[in-house]
């Protein structure tokens, strides 16, 4: 019993929201093409000068209301930093720092309706996941050399299992950055699909009498989901730098 | 009522097979926009663009910046602490010092008291002396006058005794000479 209007009326594109597009024409996308996704890097660009410069030029002793917040998060990464890696993973603390306001703007903003969320593209949270994979890697090996490679040879382990779990352990760790990026883009992807499906329910009071029951209930359902999602724009945020942490901290302190 | 609820239900499960049926339209016709990876250069160029810009804000205005004002505040704080404990300090030493000027200024009444008393004491023993010699002296001399006087009336006794002999023995016509009444009276008085 598909009739052509309830077919228009419930359109599924809940992927839709995830498309990038160019913001002044309709041309191939070129590397340089101003799109949706510069608009909105543009947008946490410009969050991050409001709370961390503007919200800060008055430095004050007793801080405003956004100073304090600025502060807040700085002392949230830096305590983070400092505990996980230790005093001497303090000087990667502005790389970190970085990575982390750009995640959770990014993943706050894009709950905004009709936003775009950087973070939910593969491409963004794999190129974060591969620096530092490759930060760890590199600082790994300049700092220990070969000795970094005793990260893979687990000593506390039985010697005839050694060999074994070294191969596990390497597998594990160039998996990190693959698992690093799909947490993050499929928690903000998957979120927030499933609040577009929710609100395709939403209009079918307009076309069908059982939209009396489902409207109230999917309306219900964004709601949850919306604070929900809330939640997860911070954790995932949170959890990325903290392994982008744990990780330093192999390279730096590769004994385990 | 069942009746309206079964229709509820073959409508839930209509609308949940046109869901999923418009679901696999959508992954057919756009797929995942995720994985068009002709976006991929230009996602990565301004994902490196918008990082190195939020590393610069951040590493070169902002975190000193907010590090300088949490050591500030710090300072501050340490300061007014360390103030507040030489305050304290200052406090303490000023009234150890009234205390002490306290006992100092108590034992220096007392001292006074103590050489006041024992100057008065000395005054006193003077002028006590002093009134005990006058007294002394003004006795010495009423006594003396007192013995005068008495002398004096013994002799105006004597004198008035031998003038009423004398008048007496001329009175009875026996003449006797001066001489011999005076030595008769003085003899009669001796008696």
């Amino acid at each position: 019993m598909e009739t052509e209007e309830q077919s228009e009326g419930l359109a599924f594109h809940p992927m839709d929201q995830f498309k990038i597009q160019p913001l002044f024409n309709d041309g191939p996308i070129h590397w340089y093409t101003i799109t949706n996704a510069t608009l909105w890097m543009a947008v946490v660009l410009l969050c991050v000068l409001a709370l961390f410069v503007i919200g800060t030029r008055g430095r004050a002793i007793i801080p405003s209301r956004i100073q304090s917040v600025a502060e807040l998060g700085y002392g949230f990464v830096h305590k983070m930093v400092e505990d996980v890696t230790g005093k001497d993973g303090l000087k990667f603390f502005p790389y970190v720092f970085t990575l982390f306001c750009f995640i959770v703007f990014s993943n706050f903003l894009g709950l905004i309706p009709g936003a775009f969320t950087t973070t939910s593209h593969i491409a963004v949270t794999g190129i974060l996941a591969v620096a530092v994979f490759l930060t760890v890697t590199i600082v790994g090996f300049v700092k220990h050399g070969t000795h970094f490679l005793g990260l893979f040879w687990v000593k506390s382990a039985p010697l005839a299992l050694r060999p074994i779990l070294a191969v596990i352990e390497i597998i594990s760790y160039f998996v990190r950055p693959v698992s690093h990026s799909i947490r993050l883009a499929g928690n903000m992807m998957a979120g927030h699909a499933v609040i577009k499906v929710f609100a395709a329910f939403a209009p079918l009071i307009l076309i069908s009498g059982i939209g009396i029951a489902v409207t109230p209930l999917s309306i219900l359902a964004i709601v949850a989901m919306y604070a929900l999602e809330i939640l997860v724009a911070f954790i995932q945020a949170y959890v990325f730098t903290i392994l982008t942490c744990v990780y330093l901290r192999d390279a730096l302190h590769p004994g385990h | 009522m069942a009746n309206t609820t079964t229709e509820v239900a073959e409508a839930a499960g209509e609308i949940a097979g046109q869901a999923a049926d418009a679901a696999g339209q959508a992954t057919q016709s756009a797929g995942m926009p995720q994985l068009d990876f002709s976006t991929f250069p230009n996602q990565i160029f301004w994902l490196v663009v918008a990082l190195v810009l939020i590393y610069l804000v951040l590493s070169r205005i902002a975190l000193p910046r907010i590090a300088g004002i949490v050591a500030d505040r710090q300072g501050t704080i340490t300061n007014d602490i360390a103030a507040a404990e030489e305050l304290r300090a200052k406090a303490v030493e000023a009234e150890k010092a009234y205390n002490k000027a306290l006992v100092d200024a108590r034992e220096e009444a007392n001292k006074i008291v103590a050489e006041a008393r024992v100057d008065i004491g000395k005054d006193l023993d003077k002028a006590t002396a002093k009134a005990d010699a006058e007294i002394a002296a003004k006795s010495a001399e009423s006594v003396k006058r007192i013995d005068e006087i008495r002398l004096g009336a013994a002799r105006n006794v004597e004198e008035v005794a031998r003038e009423a002999a004398a008048a007496i023995v001329s009175a009875m016509g026996v003449k006797l000479d001066a001489k011999t009444v005076d030595s008769a009276v003085t003899a009669l008085l001796k008696e």
